[in-house]
């Protein structure tokens, strides 16, 4: 295997050396695919940037052609032409065909970070470390740059997050004789009982198709279910001390009838907000500006809080979402996509937009401590500045929460095992340990040392 | 994009025909049907054999993320033909095959015969209201229901709550396979009905007036006269409800997003394979899947036809 991989290598390399000599192109405007080499120079970014060029960005992010038109203003050479081939797991097949098929893949991809690790796997990822990646690291929230460049490379630039909060229905837990959101779990187990008891309404949803949310629930319980070391060997430990007691906590709530079960982002679900059946809602940063849009008939009786906590007087939070744009192994313009992707989500007035127009929850500490992001005041919220709120929670996510190599196997697994007795209410615990087995036999059936 | 209007190429048969009437004169039709088919046996030979060669090809290598692709024989049959997904997925379509293949033809023919009769008011109207909704695309029609289905605010649940009753959950994983029965029969009936009824309409209606002779009323000419005489057609569509059971796809992918966990990865083969192939990425386990799965259609096809065929046989 080492030896087809290296003969595939070499075959590779020598159609890049060829075709540069039979094009008479310099080697600096192309070529290194994925392999690390020297930094490249100022003056080759400058060549690069002033050359001709068409770049293919892959992004399911409505009207990014507003940050794309900032690029293209500042550097006039370069065209960007974005494509929408389907939002995240659709997108996921598509780009994995081109890469096999060895044409058609992008320049630029949208990637969400969970999946970062399945394309550095296949080595479909250019090592952002020669294009200035390593200089990155100081713009960026920690956990956030940590969920996309670790000892080995930068494979990817952060665009948006998903730090988890808790929003509420004022309206309904103040007839419930509540005066405020819960703090800790424990509060949030008697407050259910309490709502349901004076309202009718289920406290939350926790739905059986989400393995997002619950694996967000368990980031921020202090779970490390997943680990890889960029090669060969995974940890995978869903069935873990504190991942139980995540589960064991909400079967309690969903076996006493305080806690429905719905699929999530369907119809029904989206009645549940505007009927009062769901009177809070732990979700990600980007959660806000999405419910306001679901369930307008319910405006300004939100209000947003911080997520309840395990152990009294901490304040802890997880991730749940975001995604990043990285460099496709294989462009033959790994200076410019590096270029875009980095203005892109690093340029002040083009994350900005994105946080403002976009509503993608920010990754660089500047867009976050901006008045301009944070001073927002929210209708739908009561006049409350929710983004000052969620901007306080991403400092509190734990920071080394990692991904394996196939989430997408670990997802679509979940909905077999944990999700289905999330949705039957039956036991999650043994189902949890079911989810763990059938994720460690992929992972060996794959090839993959399981630690 | 910038190919010129299609009427103005010449199209490839006219040459070789001209060619091959001057090479051989004796026997023109021969060529001539050769240019008619070849255009076909090209689309056919690119667009199925060999794809289906490839996926035949692709099946006997196992690819692991880590370790890459390996020849294995058979070892992926093998495994699919121990892997308890594929097995519930089968044992599902075989309920479709046994419960609602019999259901809807039935009601297909039965229609079809009330409209030969001539007896229904407004035939032609009936005719086309109940072929529509196979008319309605699969994926309209399988969200449309899902919203009928729908829990809280589908109309079935709310029809039930105004008169009093518990909602049923339609899309509870008990009753997931049954409501998925119920999409597809709503859209094949019209579609089977209009393929019987034509059938109906091609028997001599002398038959029908020597049998009035006889004395037989309308249920006995359409037992006795009418059903045997379309046998043909009712076996064309068991033939193609058959296959069309093995591979139920459209429906649960589609009721998935509503009802996720009900569905599941596995609900029939096909959904199975595609989640293989596209979820686990893992192409080759899939054509496997799906070459066996063709097999069965296959087996099955032919055990169908041979059962009739002994019975016209007989009698």
């Amino acid at each position: 295997m080492m030896k087809r991989t290296h003969a595939a290598t070499t075959l590779v390399s020598l159609a890049v050396a060829s075709t540069l000599i039979l094009s008479g192109c310099t080697p600096s405007a192309g070529g290194n695919a994925g392999s690390t080499t020297a930094p490249v120079s100022q003056a080759d970014i400058d060549k690069a940037m002033q050359t001709p060029t068409t770049l293919t960005f892959w992004t399911w992010v409505p009207d990014i052609q507003q940050e794309v038109d900032l690029f293209e203003a500042k550097y006039p050479a370069i065209k960007v032409e974005v494509v929408n081939v389907g939002t995240g797991t659709v997108q996921y097949p598509k780009l994995r065909t081109a890469l096999k098929a060895g044409k058609g893949a992008p320049d630029v991809a949208q990637i969400e970070y969970q999946y970062i690790p399945s394309f550095r796997q296949t080595n479909s990822l250019v090592n952002l470390q020669p294009y200035g990646g390593d200089e990155l690291k100081s713009k960026y929230v920690e956990w956030v740059w940590n969920q996309v460049a670790d000892d080995k490379g930068v494979w990817s630039v952060p665009q948006d997050s998903g730090p988890l909060g808790n929003l509420y229905r004022s309206d309904i837990y103040s007839a419930a004789g509540l005066s405020q959101a819960p703090a800790t779990w424990a509060d949030f187990a008697s407050d259910a009982q309490t709502i349901k008891d004076k309202t009718g309404s289920y406290i939350s949803n926790l739905p059986g198709n989400d393995p997002g949310q619950i694996v967000g629930l368990f980031w921020q319980a202090g779970a490390k279910p997943f680990s890889y070391d960029g090669d060969k060997t995974v940890g995978i430990d869903l069935d873990s001390a504190a991942t139980q007691k995540v589960v064991k906590f909400w079967q309690d709530l969903i076996d006493k009838d305080l806690v429905s079960t719905d699929a999530d982002f369907n119809d029904a679900w989206y009645q549940g907000f505007s009927s009062d059946k769901y009177a809070s809602w732990q979700t990600a940063a980007w959660g806000p500006v999405f419910l306001q849009g679901t369930a307008a008939n319910t405006s300004g009786k939100w209000t947003a809080a911080k997520i309840p906590q395990w152990n009294a007087g901490d304040d802890v939070s997880g991730n749940w979402g975001g995604s990043s744009d990285a460099v496709i192994t294989g462009t033959k313009n790994p200076i410019a996509a590096a270029e875009f992707s980095k203005f892109l989500n690093g340029d002040a007035e083009s994350t900005l937009t994105f946080a403002n127009k976009q509503f993608l929850f920010p990754t660089t500490t500047d867009t976050l401590t901006s008045s301009d992001f944070t001073g927002q005041a929210s209708e739908f919220y009561g006049g409350q500045k929710v983004n000052e709120l969620f901007a306080g929670v991403s400092d509190t996510v734990s920071t080394d929460f990692q991904w394996l190599p196939f989430m997408d196997y670990v997802y679509s697994s979940f909905n077999d095992t944990l999700g289905t007795a999330i949705a039957d209410k039956a036991d999650m615990s043994s189902a949890l340990t079911a989810w763990q087995d059938a994720v460690v036999a992929y992972a060996k059936q794959q090839g993959f040392t399981v630690k | 994009m910038s190919a010129a209007p299609p009427l103005r190429r010449t199209p490839p048969s006219r040459a070789s025909s001209a060619s091959a009437r001057r090479s051989t004169i004796r026997r023109p039709q021969l060529f001539a049907a050769w240019a008619l088919i070849v255009p076909f046996l090209i689309v056919f030979a690119a667009m199925f054999l060999v794809p289906l060669g490839y996926a035949g090809y692709l099946s006997t290598f196992t690819s692991q993320l880590v370790g890459g692709e390996v020849f294995s024989g058979l070892a992926n049959y093998s495994r699919a033909l121990q892997d308890p997904s594929f097995w519930a997925g089968l044992g599902r379509v075989a309920m479709f095959l046994f419960v609602q293949v019999p259901i809807m033809l039935v009601i297909a023919l039965f229609i079809a015969l009330a409209l030969d009769t001539g007896r229904v008011k407004g035939g032609k109207f009936v005719r086309l209201a109940i072929f529509v909704p196979y008319a309605v695309p699969g994926v309209v029609a399988t969200l449309m229901w899902g919203y009928l289905y729908g829990t809280d605010s589908g109309l079935i649940a709310q029809l039930f709550r105004a008169v009093g009753l518990d909602a049923p959950t339609l899309l509870s994983p008990q009753n997931i396979l049954g409501s998925t029965m119920n999409i597809v029969s709503w859209e094949f009936i019209g579609y089977n009905m209009i393929v019987l009824y034509a059938a109906l309409r091609s028997v001599p209606t002398e038959m029908y007036e020597a049998a009035e002779i006889d004395g037989a009323g309308a249920w006995r000419t359409a037992w006795s006269i009418k059903i045997p005489a379309i046998r043909p057609a009712i076996m064309l569509t068991i033939i193609f409800s058959v296959i069309g059971s093995f591979q139920l796809f459209n429906e649960p992918n589609l009721l998935y997003s509503i009802a996720p966990n009900a569905i599941g990865s596995d609900f029939s083969p096909n959904l199975y394979a595609y989640n293989v192939a596209f979820k686990n990425q893992d192409i080759n386990y899939a054509a496997a899947i799906a070459f066996l799965l063709g097999f069965l259609i296959m087996i099955i096809s032919y055990v169908v036809q041979l059962a009739t065929a002994r019975k016209e046989r007989l009698s």
